[in-house]
């Protein structure tokens, strides 16, 4: 049984067809990326995925459990974690408050401590700036921010969107950095991604959406050489 | 609401408190500022002519002897004012709407307060009760009226408010409108099927009427009524817990972050519409005890009782900074203060020409002025930073 599991899922926005029938797989302890052009569903799946949309028809499971119909705060008790698409920092909570958030779920006091701690061991620049308000810092450092918010529940999956968005190198490569570190340290990893190359380079395996469906899956090394990827996605 | 209550922030109590101090001073300094100013250019005026043949005093000396008197007023209905206020801009904050329908909640309080008082009152147990048991009673009113508006507001939201979230706000406000229409009508046939009447009295009990002397200026005694103490009290300890509550509960960083993105607080595992309703109840509580509070300061209500205190405390919200809590309270002190000044002094200065009645006329022509000057309200610029 497969961590995360989705099955011939179809997903609307109104009468907009985004996802035509995306299965896909993550397994505990892998890095999948899922890369594809702007509007490919990359987001949409996601969505699917964390209850903020529900799909019209197929499923989607995690350990087992079917998840698809849950409301989005009930999937987040499951144990999935997200770094939303925009990174979706409170801007007028301070970065303190805002990884508190992140453990609304979480009632042991020790725990929320102990997870806040590594927050600031993992980013040492959120604990600079613990008492400002999310809203003034950096693009950068509000990326650092929304990653160590999805980790504050301990999920079994955290699932990021476009983390390297708006960065610049240096930080895009530190970020792909950290998502290594996090997955080494055992937390399971969906990644979605317009860098299709880092994506791939640290990445188990990955798949390839297209126009809301899945049109390619394999290795991330083999996906790195396939033709049609590198035409498509690495400018090759 | 689970375990929020970590370790009591002190600074969280004592934030509040100094505002409210700075906010009375600042209000009532400027508008004794102005009057003082006003009364030395009337001098050897009409109006001070008027003023030394009937009651043998100038018109300085008279603006002087009654100031406290006015400033004490001011400060009594502007937490009345600011208590309304926060139910507006909490609602406002959380979902970016106006909510018509505050004033009839708040009208709601007034009557489940004054009805449960008269209640006991028809039951001999106020007449006999002793100081401390009258402070009892009137708490006990308090806590009925804040439940039934607190009860009322999250049914309202549940009912007419929460099926048109995806829709325009301009549709939400008019079912806000409805609602309100609704709501006095509800009064009115609770009021015709038990009483039978729609004026209701607060029934006169304990020493709430009593005058405390304050202090004494040559002949004029400076004094506060018990009722105006106990309307100031329970207003600073309810905004105070509320301040506590938004700023360092765990539910009230939630009620934060869902104001500020819905989506992203629900994938954190909020759940989006038990912080909404929170704050509807939270809201129309405050907005029933005010109305209780009012009762108790004013005695008489009827069911159109919420209109002009709810105008009045949507424009306080507006005028602090409509979304923001410390706003709320301080459009609230400023235009109690406007309006008392106003009602005072107004007849006398103008010799009768607008007598008190036009001092609603006074503190909405100043509410538009300074939102023309500062549209964001007094302490707007902290609302636009929102995500
Ligand atoms: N709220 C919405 N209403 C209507 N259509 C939408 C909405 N959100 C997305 N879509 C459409 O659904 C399709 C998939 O969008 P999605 O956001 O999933 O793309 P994406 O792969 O994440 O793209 P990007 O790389 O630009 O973020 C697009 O055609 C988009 O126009
Ligand atoms: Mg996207």
């Amino acid at each position: 049984m497969s961590l995360l599991e989705l099955k011939d899922v179809h997903a609307y926005y109104g009468n907009i067809h985004a996802l035509m029938g995306v299965s896909l797989a993550v397994e505990e302890g892998e890095i999948v990326a899922l890369i594809g052009a702007n509007g490919a569903g990359k987001t949409t799946t996601l969505r699917s995925i964390s209850g903020l949309l529900h799909p019209r028809s197929g499923s989607v499971t995690l350990e087992g459990k079917e998840i698809h119909h849950l409301a989005p705060h009930i999937v987040h008790h499951q144990g999935l974690g997200l770094v939303p698409e925009g990174r979706g920092i409170f801007a007028n909570l301070t970065v303190t408050e805002n990884l508190e958030m992140g453990a609304y779920i979480l009632d042991d006091k020790k725990q929320i401590q102990d997870n806040l701690e590594n927050a600031f061991t993992l980013f040492p620049r959120l604990k600079e700036r613990a008492q400002q308000k999310g809203g003034t810092l950096s693009g950068g450092e509000q990326q650092m921010l929304a990653t160590a918010r999805g980790l504050m529940s301990n999920p079994k999956i955290l699932l990021m969107d476009e983390p390297s968005m708006g960065l610049a190198p240096v930080l895009v490569d530190q970020i792909f950095e950290i998502i290594k570190e996090l997955n080494a340290r055992g937390t399971t990893i969906l990644l979605v991604e317009q860098n299709a190359l880092m994506a791939l380079s640290i990445a188990h395996r990955g798949y390839v959406l297209q126009t809301g469906q899945i049109v390619l899956t394999d290795t991330g090394e083999n996906l790195k050489a396939n033709d049609m990827v590198r035409k498509a996605y690495l400018g090759a | 609401m689970r375990n929020f209550m970590g370790s009591v922030n002190v600074r969280q109590i004592l934030l509040p408190i100094g505002q409210m101090a700075i906010f009375i001073t600042g209000a009532g300094a400027v508008c004794s500022g102005v009057m003082l100013v006003l009364a030395l250019l009337f001098r050897g005026s009409g109006a001070d002519h008027i003023l030394q043949a009937t009651q043998g005093v100038g018109i300085l000396t008279y603006t002087l002897n009654s100031l406290p008197q006015v400033l004490i007023d001011g400060v009594t209905i502007g937490f009345v004012y600011a208590a309304i206020a926060l139910g507006y801009t909490m609602v406002y904050g959380i979902l970016q709407f106006i909510n018509f329908a505050h004033s009839e909640i708040f009208a709601i309080g007034a009557f489940c307060g004054v009805e449960s008082l008269i209640a006991l009152n028809g039951l001999g147990a106020l007449a006999k009760a002793s100081a401390m048991g009258s402070f009892m009673y009137l708490g006990l009113a308090l806590i009925i009226g804040m439940a039934a508006a607190g009860g009322m507001a999250v049914l309202v939201e549940r009912v007419a408010y929460r099926p048109l979230r995806s829709s325009p706000t301009l549709i939400a406000l008019i079912s806000a409108i409805g609602v309100s229409f609704a709501l006095q009508d509800v009064i009115r046939l609770a009021e015709s099927m038990t009483s039978g009447q729609f004026y209701r009295v607060i029934p006169t009990f304990g020493n709430f009427d009593e005058h405390i002397t304050l202090f004494q200026i040559g002949s004029t005694v400076i004094d506060i009524q018990v009722k105006s103490v106990v309307v100031i009290l329970a207003a600073v300890i309810m905004l105070v817990a509320l301040n506590y509550l938004v700023g360092s509960t765990k539910v009230g960083k939630a009620i934060r972050a869902v104001s500020q993105d819905k989506h992203t607080a629900a994938l954190m595992g909020i759940n989006v519409n038990a912080m909404i309703s929170l704050t509807f109840l939270v809201g129309g509580s405050l907005g029933g005890a005010a109305g209780v509070l009012y009762a108790l300061k004013f005695t008489r209500i009827d069911p159109f009782v919420g209109f002009m205190p709810g105008i009045k405390a949507f424009a306080a919200a507006v005028l602090g900074g409509i979304g923001n809590l410390t706003g709320a309270l301080l459009g609230g002190m400023v235009l109690g203060m406007i309006e008392s000044f106003a009602g005072a002094y107004l007849g006398t200065y103008t010799m009768g020409t607008f007598g008190a009645e036009y001092k609603d006329m006074v503190a909405f022509l100043i509410l538009i002025l300074v939102i023309v000057f500062r549209p964001n309200g007094l302490l707007g610029e902290q609302i636009s930073q929102k995500a």
